[in-house]
């Protein structure tokens, strides 16, 4: 049994459809493969909602878990990322909730956040002053985030960070494409309005 | 699939220039929205400050984690499926060691002369009770299961 296995996001359609048959018959290995094609994009799409490495993974690997477990029902026909999102933003808005419960109870302000999310801006040329001007418009950047509901953080994420086209978007969330818009819309104004109070 | 409609400040001009900034604008729809721009200063403005968003929000990009961090990735699912089947038997293997130890604690019970037959009756009543309990729980759980779209959320 092989268990280090690397990201491999060429892994073909055909391909990763036979592996699913396998993986239906009980085969863990076989979903390895499938894990393979997904698992960075499933790490950042839980690091875009929760914010934290350590988190990101936990629930990322766990919807994986979940979706093995729940492989019987899942349609062939439909697209294995569409479906592993749903569980695994049910877990990241549970787990967010979660943790904004734990927050209130306990009175901890700033533990995780902007500052626990590994992300930056990219420029990879820039003179170290322009990069560290960066750094701060990053930081900035996420804690506005940080201030957005969930579902508008999501929302922009899958758009500007992952790229996604509306369709897209519309399929993962099943809303319409035009609350997607909507959504997007009032994401970017709230975000706005949050970084011209914060400066 | 959710047809909740868009809230009513949410007009055609701020659809479109929300698919502009995305560059999902088809063509009929682009003419329409130099349109709308070009009769109104108010529009462009917001529309300045919509791309001065979308140029900000663009720029982010996720930093790649250390490498062992994929090395470990399947490892850490691997294991937590191992864990699943491995809590599944140890509970089975559990339950025939209660079922039988029950079992065989009841037939001890009902073999000792010196026990008044309330006693034993009421011990019996007891199990059936727990029995029954047990298959009901049991059975709720198992047509949850089947019939539950929401299982996955962890609530």
């Amino acid at each position: 049994m092989e268990l280090v296995l690397q990201p491999n996001e060429n892994v073909p359609d055909r391909d990763e459809r036979l592996a699913f048959e396998r993986c239906q018959a009980g085969d863990p290995q076989a979903f390895g493969l499938i894990v393979t094609k997904y698992m960075k994009q499933a790490y950042y799409t839980a690091l875009g909602l929760v914010g934290n490495h350590e988190d990101a993974l936990d629930l990322s690997q766990e919807a994986f878990a979940r979706a093995f477990k729940a492989r019987a029902r899942f349609d062939p026909n439909q697209r294995f990322f569409t479906w592993y999102y749903k569980i695994l933003r049910n877990l990241c808005l549970n787990h967010l909730r979660d943790r904004s419960r734990a927050a209130r109870t306990a009175s901890i302000a700033g533990e995780e956040g902007s500052e626990g999310r590994m992300l930056e801006l990219a420029d990879e040329h820039a003179d170290p002053a322009r990069q560290t001007e960066m750094a701060d418009l990053n930081r900035q950047l996420w804690r506005a985030m940080d201030e957005l509901e969930p579902e508008e953080r999501e929302v922009l994420v899958l758009r500007e960070v992952e790229n996604c086209a509306y369709q897209e978007i519309a399929e993962r969330l099943d809303i319409p494409a035009g609350t997607v818009m909507s959504r997007l819309f009032y994401a970017r104004r709230r975000l706005k309005e949050v970084l011209e109070a914060s400066l | 699939m959710n047809h909740t409609p868009a809230p009513p400040e949410f007009d055609r001009f701020r659809q479109l220039m929300t698919q502009a900034v995305d560059g999902e604008l088809k063509p009929e729809e682009q003419t329409e929205f130099d349109r709308l721009l070009a009769e109104s200063p108010e529009r462009r403005q917001e529309w300045k400050e919509h791309q001065k968003m979308k140029a900000m929000t663009m720029s982010m990009h996720y930093a790649e984690p250390p490498p062992e961090v994929w090395d470990r990735y399947w490892i850490g699912v691997y294991r937590r499926l191992e864990r699943g089947a491995a809590w599944i038997l140890t509970s089975i293997g559990a339950m025939i060691l209660l079922f039988y130890g029950g079992y065989k604690l009841l037939e001890e019970i009902m073999h000792e002369p010196e026990l008044p037959w309330l006693i034993k009756g009421g011990i019996v009543v007891l199990l059936a009770g727990l029995v029954i309990l047990f298959v009901s729980v049991a059975r709720e759980k198992l047509f949850t299961r089947k019939t539950d779209p929401y299982q996955e959320i962890q609530r």
